[in-house]
């Protein structure tokens, strides 16, 4: 079994538990002026990002020096990929370097698990394809935890395409370890029945209004326009069925919270005002993202 | 040259046979089968305790010659076919270039006379290059050697040309085999649609797209009169439909594969390109109706639809990788532990599967043991234990989901017109 961190699905409590924990320790580290810790020093991660990403790819490569590790970031465009090299043969290169771990974003659903198979190098997920994102999920749950004391009972709004949507898989699996209710919610054709059975308490619905009743929690997902390979959804009319406006938030429990992945779409899966909301977290998940991969990062190589 | 196999239990369902006796060969064709033969000069070659049975014949096979021969070809293809206890195997067209012409035709048909170790009869393109469009040489590539018409892996969507096809296939007295998938509704997909697919973030293929082109094809069949296979079926409603089909005195036949019966979606190894073919493992409610189809006879024949990949093309994420598996060595073995053994279909029946089955849909004369059929026979155990290693596999390829498996029963020795093709 390779030692990385491959999704959120084969975890149980006490591994996410361990990583949240270590996560609050790295919070006020964020905002002191001197962030710099010699955790991880000597070590060297390697950031190898099939797919555009710029949030995750500099969180990563900022968690990794404030442990004091070294950190290279490879995009797919530029490098052997666009030569035509395989993903082992580009993967059993770097690994050749003795990298401590390798971060890697995919845009096929279960490349890193295929490669973990082959490789020791321990890989650490950051978004296969349609499927897992298991950074996300955790970044998300201390995002939640920081402002609730468990997320046991806590009614979760997950809306939009949730069938391309690797986040919504992960926080999936995760908030329904810890006993939360999700209701997963967007146009039928990018809500398979089957989601149903991804986890316990978990349920389905196309009406955006049932979803938010009494939410503690909305997660508004970007629409991936790239990862639709057919019009699933007339694109015209999605904002009108499934964004979020503030009219919506009345439904939510008062307390409620508001959650993006990001990039945000204003105007199409969320109005602005409901992501300049004050109880509008998105900045925060940022920032948790952080302290996040900090702990997973100590946890795989420390 | 003749051999005499000894005291085996011979199994031959076309003359309802099922007792120990002694099979003679000679000058290549079944000379008798009787207790206590013998035949000056003969090979003698004891099958006691073993079945005896007629040659089998997989009507579904991909060699990979002429153009793809870093996987497989006539040769090795044919190796495997023997180590599987095949005597007979159809060859579809898929090759490059495709096998849409008299001259491909031929070309297989010679390289088989010298290369093979089995009979090999070819399988003709229904539209030039399988594109779908214009019709192949179809009655030129029959004289050509030719035993049936189909675009495996490359299906005819346009309905008209399949008409058509079917149409000139039924002159000449052709069956034509579809592999059945509505190319749009399928489109990306890398498994079977359901929970897993789901779960693991894959596109699905589902199971309506291969209902949906059964159900054009039996209305076409019916239009035009023509002999149509089903190739690899694997759907309930599909197996469904061709038993309606069949009570409606359609001359409708199909097929299953070993894999679509001995594993479901739910026991693939995630991402694990091993477990990756069309159509796609299905869930267990379609494996069971497949099943049930072999018991029942609505599915004559089992193929094994084997589709060796070189190593390279198999090492990739799992939506790049080709889809198909190797399948001539295992499938006589599958077929007695999930299909015999569990008491689903008994031994008999298993064996006209193989023989009797596909030989009454592509009609090469073989698949019994009658005196002056040809001498092709199967000898095969229901108790040896062995492990089946790719690593020994006569394939090229080692693209199969049952490598380190042990088996119980398996084929024991092969001979190919009165002569031993292999022996284990």
């Amino acid at each position: 079994m390779n030692p990385g961190l491959l999704g959120i699905e084969e975890l149980d409590r006490a591994a996410i538990e361990a990583i949240l924990t270590r996560a609050k320790d790295f919070q006020p580290l964020q905002s002191q002026s001197l962030k710099k810790l010699d955790t991880l020093r000597g070590k060297m991660i390697v950031n190898l990002f099939y797919e555009a990403s710029t949030r995750t790819r500099t969180s990563f490569e900022i968690a990794a020096k404030r442990l004091g590790a070294d950190a290279v970031s490879i995009t797919a465009s530029g490098s052997s990929v666009s030569k035509g090299e395989s993903l082992v043969d580009t993967l059993n290169t770097l690994a050749a370097m003795r990298p401590d771990a390798i971060v890697m974003r995919h845009a096929a659903s279960g490349a890193p698990h295929f490669l973990a198979r082959h490789l020791p190098t321990p890989i650490i997920n950051a978004g296969d394809g349609t499927h897992e994102h298991p950074t996300q999920a955790l970044l998300d749950a201390r995002t939640i935890l920081d402002r609730r004391p468990s997320l046991e009972g806590l009614r979760v709004a997950i809306i939009g395409d949730i069938a391309h949507s690797r986040v919504a898989r992960s926080n999936v699996h995760l908030l329904s370890k810890f006993g939360a209710r999700i209701v997963l919610c967007g146009p039928p054709s990018l809500l398979p029945v089957e989601l149903k059975d991804l986890a316990p308490e978990v349920s389905l619905t196309n009406d955006i209004r049932e979803a938010i009743q009494d939410a503690d929690v909305i997660m508004m997902l970007r629409v991936q326009l790239e990862r639709q390979h057919e019009a699933a959804f007339p694109a015209s009319e999605y904002f009108r069925f499934y964004g979020l406006r503030l009219e919506h938030l009345e439904l939510a429990h008062p307390d409620a919270i508001v959650m993006h992945p990001g990039p945000i779409n204003r105007g199409r899966e969320l109005s602005s005002e409901v992501a300049d909301f004050q109880r509008s977290v998105i900045l925060n998940q940022v920032e948790n993202g952080i302290a996040v991969r900090m702990a997973v990062l100590e946890q795989v190589i420390g | 040259m003749s051999i005499v196999l000894k005291n085996g239990r011979v199994i031959d369902p076309a003359s309802q046979t099922d007792r120990t006796a002694d099979v003679l060969i000679v000058d290549g064709r079944i000379a008798g089968v009787a207790p206590n033969l013998s035949s000056p000069k003969a090979e003698v070659f004891d099958a006691t305790g073993l079945i005896v049975a007629p040659g089998f014949i997989d009507m579904h096979v991909h060699l990979r010659e002429p153009g793809f021969e870093h996987a497989e070809n006539i040769e090795s293809g044919s190796r495997a076919a023997a180590a599987g206890g095949f005597t007979s195997i159809c060859c579809m067209p898929n090759t490059k270039p495709v096998n849409d012409s008299p001259m491909v035709t031929s070309y297989i048909v010679e390289r088989a006379r010298s290369q093979a170790l089995v009979n090999v009869f070819p399988i003709g393109a229904i539209t030039k290059g399988s594109a779908g469009e214009e019709l192949a040489a179809i009655g030129a590539m029959k004289a050509a050697g030719a035993v049936a018409i189909s675009d495996d892996g490359m299906p005819v969507m346009n309905s008209r040309v399949m008409r058509r096809a079917m149409e000139f296939a039924k002159s000449y007295d052709l069956p034509v085999i579809d592999h059945c998938e509505d190319l749009n509704l399928s489109a990306g997909g890398d498994m079977h649609e359901g929970v897993k697919s789901v779960r693991w973030g894959l596109r699905g293929i589902p199971a309506a797209s291969e209902d949906v082109m059964v159900a054009r094809d039996l209305l076409l069949a019916q239009l035009t009169g023509a002999r149509y296979h089903v190739a690899h079926i694997s759907t309930r409603n599909a197996v469904a439909m061709v038993a309606q089909a069949r009570r409606h005195g359609l001359k409708v036949t199909c097929e299953a594969t070993p894999h679509h019966f001995a594993l479901t979606d739910e026991e693939m190894l995630p991402y694990d390109s091993n477990y990756k073919m069309k159509p796609p493992l299905r869930s267990c409610s379609h494996t069971s109706a497949v099943v049930d189809g072999l018991a029942a006879g609505t599915i004559d024949v089992i193929a094994t639809d084997h589709a060796p990949h070189a190593g390279s093309d198999k090492m990739q994420e799992f939506e790049r990788c080709p889809f198909g598996i190797i399948g001539l060595e295992t499938a006589l073995a599958l077929a007695l532990e999930e299909l015999v053994t569990p008491g689903k279909i008994t031994l008999n029946r298993m064996i006209e599967l193989f023989t009797t089955g596909p030989d009454s849909v592509m009609r090469l004369g073989r698949g019994t043991l009658v005196p002056g059929a040809p001498g092709d026979v199967t000898v095969f155990s229901t108790d040896l234990s062995w492990t089946y290693d790719l690593n020994q596999s006569h394939s090229r390829s080692r693209n199969s989901p049952f490598g380190g498996r042990t088996f119980r029963g398996g084929p024991v020795a092969t001979v190919v017109n009165g002569q031993f093709v292999w022996k284990r």
